[in-house]
């Protein structure tokens, strides 16, 4: 009977509740989906007998994916988990992609066509290490060339056709580092080559079948030796020692002999220095950087090195690559001004270069970071080249017959940094007509939407509808409209790169990538908004604030650049001579619209930017109301501080101050230990103090932006989930005050867990943690209310305005605050948690599930809301408030990625747009996803299938009929007069 | 023959109005005959013309009381129908609170105008008024009080701060994590 009662109530909720969800032919209207890969890591070709255009590819962001060689894109992904990096990928049997994963447990196979996972395999591992994949290069079906992996002290045999793992060997016991496995064709012998201790070389000879070891060879080498190695053929290999000044050859012979053969790299090269094996392999031949000198070093047949060749930095090489007639070659790519070189040369002879193609780049992609070449036979019979080429922004590229042919922006796939800028106003001279096509078409347009609405299309029509709505007008134009739907997303990629994407189609609109002139390539920290002209200055574009760092320890000294947003021109980068631990935007602005920022360095000193003048007696003014805090998680401390004096010493500038401490809070280490702040996004708008209950009962919110939500857990309950008992964790929360560090709230969840997620906005926190003792997930609303102000309830008074609620509030008059909250189960495990943003913050909020399958759920914040009961009385429920359920239900047409994944999910933003019903929201993470959101629906303006030529229809017609009928009735009273 | 002339615009030769009774005689063209004064019949007052205007005095008295309590009913019946429209807001409680609010308004706008029939030298319509002043404004009362059940009439201290925005801070902070 309950289940029955509780099912009806089921019904009854999903039908009450209004569902945001789309029609089919609305996806892709306000939405867009862009998918992408990463920075690539390993590239592997088709070879020439499968015969497709494809090239396999493993990135850093633990993808690996197949792609068109013609057109980029982009035919079947993987992504695997963020704790899944990829280690080696490969080919086996011509129709498998072999990858290795979570350093060299996990052995995985994919159908080479269609990407669907054929095996996997885990791989036993003791501790994290180097791994290594070898793959037999052999098409036969045949055990007897299994797949060796060498990862966490083992090496492990594997069929390649069913993942069955035919034997392992155990080296965990000796500390034995497998370097090199070596699969000669033709013989069961594998040799194995690997470090003991970094001084001795051993050489296993195992037999491929069973796993047994048929001979053994240590010899010691007393210099030792450090890391890299190359293996330039069947039997030998080049090592350095680990003084980095001589290379050694290693060649073990048939008889399991190891023989060293030691060259003084200054032997080599005039001026010598600490030397460095480059990645690419070649047969014969390895390439030594020396002194910012690429040097290609020959191997005799006697393990007698001879340079043969010597380039400039600047150079990318490819490994080298079989061509006909038993000939092998290798391309590299360096730079001269504008323009890449790609040469291909054999590596028997440098003399002979087989290709030489010069092309125009890009100044924004950077340097050549990688490349991959791959050869194919010309109508002519003669060898024809391509290369794949990653850039330093992590851009991959398809370079063929001097050209590129294609292009992807991979840097996109890791955005770190998200903010929003306006376009620019349309100017006078652009006419709209011009977009808007002629006015006949407008009209076709409109009747064929009409026809649609009057059930009366075709489907070509609906056809010609849906397109005409997909690229409705004006939706990419890059200006501003009317209701600023069209605007730019910034985003700032961890290559350094900053791109501008439209939120009309999700194109780029400029990209830029960061320049420092004291260091080459800064890497991007955050994103600032540093000038939004709104009121004054109106002439001036707006610019964003990228705060970049030299090096990436935190003590490295701190780079601004500054780029104008309308045109992505850097207008100024300077390089700041001092840390950045913290950059506070400040709630000031200049006379140019110029936002003051105070950056904290390593000392404990804060510096103002922008460094005029009339900034500094602006923050002057403020001197005393400005704090800052830092949040220590390693330790445990949060502390707060104050603004002191300006800084003495010679180095120091008049925009800088120092701080004194004000206050800390100390969580015991023995039993918390921080694992998530968050604070209220500073520019949220909040549209009224006051929440008015059912029986017209006033509690005034207490919306401040000096709060701090802080989630600890037990240290041991720090791990993973299920790592401990529910007695062993607790998690307890805290809302801090920054100003005071006064505790202002504190509530304990015992026997709960993180990982925390959390969401602050306005008055309230909703966080998301795993309850070990229901073993289930569960959110928590906690909604904060000022009682100080609660005696605010004379009519009269407040008529008259004899009230304080306006007054400017300090957090040193100690508000007296409570709280209300409430938990309920969630039946999912969360990646990201956001909530929409309105521009004037009336329309009421949605929350922003990123849900673990990497989809956004929309939930109402009417479902998180302390004051739901379980019989809610009449007014309450016409007020909208939801009877009490345990868990939060997931509606399934709430997700607003529909039938989209956005793979990796990392982050959500929101940002208003000028109409007050709608927010735009941009998801970031391996994939870019974005969509408008009406959380009330669009209740200020007509959807955009609303039939204009209906409402102009049935206007004529009405009008047309009251002259008609005027005309009638004027007729009929002539002539009743004439009787 | 101005009128004449109208006349024949409209297709007839001519005509004679007999009904003129302008009291003016210097508007007319014909002169009274000597004698003859056109002083109202009812100068010559009799016993019988005073009684039968007692009578209408009365009976003017009497119908003006009455119409002066039709609000009383008029009242129960508002009352009954705002009991039946309950304490939600939607269209049909919406309509009774006005029309209850409506109906008094012009009522007490038309005072005048309703006690015209009834007014007389010897009819005292004072009473009456007062009392249909009085039902109208405790029907005006019944409908704002129906108002404010409803929830409609700024009485608490809600409605007068749901628009408050939040106050300033005097104090700003920032930080949180360093960037690692």
């Amino acid at each position: 009977m309950a289940i029955k009662l509780y099912l009806l109530l089921l019904v009854f909720l999903s039908s009450a509740i209004a569902s945001f969800s789309l029609y089919e032919d609305q996806v892709g209207l306000m939405d867009w989906h862009q998918r992408y890969i990463g920075k690539v890591k390993h590239a592997v070709f088709h070879t020439q007998k499968t015969g497709r255009k494809r090239v396999i590819v493993s990135t850093e962001e633990n993808v690996v994916a197949s792609l068109d060689l013609r057109h980029g894109e982009i035919f079947w992904r993987h992504v695997l988990g963020t704790k899944d990096a990829i280690d080696g990928v490969d080919i086996a049997l011509g129709k498998y992609v072999i990858t290795l994963s979570s350093e060299g447990s996990m052995l995985r196979a994919w159908n080479l066509p269609d990407g669907q996972m054929v095996w996997e395999t885990s791989l036993h591992s003791s501790h994290h290490s180097k791994s290594l994949l070898s793959v037999p290069i052999n098409l036969k079906v045949d055990k007897d060339y299994p797949i060796l992996v060498f990862g966490g002290g083992y090496l492990h045999a594997v069929s390649p056709l069913d993942g069955e793992v035919l034997w392992k060997k155990d080296f965990t016991a000796e500390g034995f580092e497998v370097q090199r496995v070596l699969q000669p064709l033709e013989s069961s012998i594998i040799y194995v080559l690997g470090f003991l201790r970094s001084s001795e070389a051993v050489v296993y000879q195992i037999d491929s079948r069973s796993g047994e070891v048929v001979a053994e060879k240590t010899t010691a080498f007393p210099g030792g030796f450090s890391g890299e190695i190359s293996s330039v053929s069947n039997d030998k290999v080049v090592v350095l020692d680990s003084t980095r000044s001589i290379l050694v050859t290693i060649s073990f012979l048939d008889g399991g002999d190891v023989s060293f053969q030691k060259t003084r790299i200054s032997d080599l090269v005039e001026d010598s220095g600490e030397a460095e094996i480059l990645p690419p392999r070649f047969s014969d031949m390895l390439a030594v950087k020396v002194n910012k000198r690429t040097v290609f070093v020959r191997v005799g047949g006697e393990g007698k090195l001879e340079v043969v060749d010597s380039l400039s930095d600047e150079t990318a090489m490819s490994d080298s690559l079989p061509v006909a007639d038993d000939q092998v070659a290798f391309a590299s790519v360096h730079h001269e001004g504008s323009k890449i070189h790609l040469t291909v040369k054999l590596v028997d002879d440098l003399e002979t270069v087989l290709l030489r193609e010069s092309i125009q780049m890009d100044q924004h992609r950077g340097r050549v970071d990688k490349v991959f070449i791959n050869n194919y036979i010309k109508t002519d019979r003669s060898n024809g080249f391509r290369a794949l080429i990653v850039m330093e922004d992590h851009s991959l590229l398809l370079l063929q017959q001097g050209a590129i042919v294609w292009s992807r922006e991979e840097g996109l796939a890791s955005v770190t940094d998200v903010t929003t800028a306006e376009l620019p106003v349309e100017k006078d001279g652009v006419s709209v007509a011009k977009v808007e096509h002629t006015l006949v078409d407008w009209l076709k347009g409109h009747i064929l939407k009409l026809k649609g609405s009057l059930l009366l299309a075709s489907p070509e029509d609906v056809a010609a509808i849906q397109e005409m709505r997909m690229k409705s007008s004006g939706r990419s134009k890059l200006t501003r409209d009317h209701n600023g739907f069209r605007k730019l997303f910034i985003a700032l990629t961890r290559a350094g790169k900053l791109f501008a994407l439209h939120t009309g189609d999700g194109r780029i609109v400029w990209s830029v990538l960061l320049n420092s002139p004291a260091c080459a390539r800064p890497s991007g920290v955050s994103l600032y908004q540093w000038q939004v002209p709104h009121h004054h200055a109106m002439d001036e574009n707006p610019s964003v604030l990228v705060v970049g760092r030299c090096g990436s320890d935190s003590s490295s000294p701190g780079v601004l650049s500054f780029v104008d947003v309308y045109t992505g021109k850097e207008i100024s980068s300077s390089d700041i001579g001092h840390s950045v631990v913290q950059v506070m935007p400040l709630p000031f602005t200049d006379s140019t619209e110029q936002r003051l920022h105070l950056i904290a360095d390593t000392d404990g000193h804060v510096h103002l930017y922008p460094k005029t003048s009339e900034a500094l007696s602006i923050f002057q003014r403020e001197f005393q109301n400005v704090y800052w805090y830092n949040v220590e998680d390693d330790k445990g401390i949060i502390r707060g501080h104050g603004m002191k004096s300006s800084c003495s010493g010679e180095t120091a500038d008049e925009y800088c101050f120092t701080t004194r401490e004000l206050w800390t809070v100390v969580f015991p280490s023995e039993s918390e230990k921080i694992i998530s702040t968050l604070t209220r996004k500073p520019n949220e708008v909040v549209h009224t103090q006051a929440k008015v209950s059912t029986d017209q009962d006033v509690l005034y919110k207490y919306v401040s932006r000096n709060l701090l939500f802080v989630a600890t857990v037990s240290p041991k309950g720090a791990g993973e989930i299920g790592s401990v008992t529910p007695e062993e964790s607790a998690l307890v929360v805290y809302l801090i005050d920054t100003i005071t560090g006064r505790i202002l709230h504190r509530l304990s969840h015992q026997g709960c867990q993180g990982p925390v997620h959390a969401v602050f906005s306005e008055n309230w926190v909703v966080y998301h943690y795993f309850n070990l003792r229901a073993h289930k997930y569960e959110v928590t609303v906690v909604e904060i209310y000022d009682q100080s102000r609660a005696e605010n309830k004379n009519v009269w008074k407040l008529v008259l305005g004899k009230h304080n609620l306006t007054a400017p509030i300090s957090s040193y008059s100690r508000p007296e605050m409570f709280t209300k909250s409430q938990s309920y189960f969630f039946p999912q495990s969360v990646k990201t948690i956001a909530v929409t943003s309105t521009a004037k913050g009336i329309t009421s909020k949605q929350l922003l599930i990123g849900t673990i399958g990497d989809q956004i759920l929309a939930l109402d914040k009417r479902f998180v809301d302390p004051r739901r009961t379980l019989n809610p009385s009449q007014a309450e429920k016409e007020e909208g408030i939801i009877p009490l359920t345990d868990s939060l239900p997931i509606i399934p047409q709430s997700y607003i990625t529909h039938s989209l994944k956005v793979e990796g999910l990392r982050g959500i933003v929101t940002a208003p747009a000028k109409l007050e019903s709608t927010t735009h929201v941009f998801a970031y993470g391996v994939d870019l996803f974005y969509t408008r959101l009406a959380p009330s629906k669009t209740y200020d303006s007509l959807t955009d299938d609303f039939s204009y030529a209906l409402l102009l229809i049935t206007i004529v017609a009405l009008v047309a009929a009251i002259y008609i009928t005027w005309a009638i009735s004027e007729k009929k009273e002539l002539s009743e007069k004439w009787r | 023959m101005d009128k004449g002339k109208a006349v024949m615009g409209a297709g007839r030769r001519w005509a004679v109005d007999f009904s003129d009774q302008s009291t003016v005689p210097s508007s007319r063209d014909i002169l009274d005959p000597p004698g003859f004064s056109r002083a109202s019949p009812e100068q010559d007052d009799s016993a019988t013309s005073r009684q039968k205007k007692d009578a209408e005095a009365n009976w003017k008295l009497q119908k003006a009381w009455e119409v002066a309590q039709s609000p009383f009913k008029n009242l129960m019946m508002m009352g009954f129908m705002m009991w039946m429209a309950g304490n939600t807001v939607h269209l049909f409680s919406i309509g009774i609170t006005f029309s209850a609010l409506w109906q008094p308004l012009s009522a007490l706008q038309s005072v005048g105008k309703i006690f015209e029939p009834f007014k007389d030298n010897k009819v005292e319509l004072l009473m009456p008024k007062l009392v249909f002043l009085a039902l109208n404004l405790g029907g005006l009362a019944l409908g704002i009080w129906k108002l404010n059940t409803l929830g409609l009439l700024p009485t608490h201290a809600s409605d007068w701060v749901s628009s408050l925005p939040p106050p300033q801070e005097v104090e700003h902070s920032g930080g949180g994590f360093s960037f690692h």
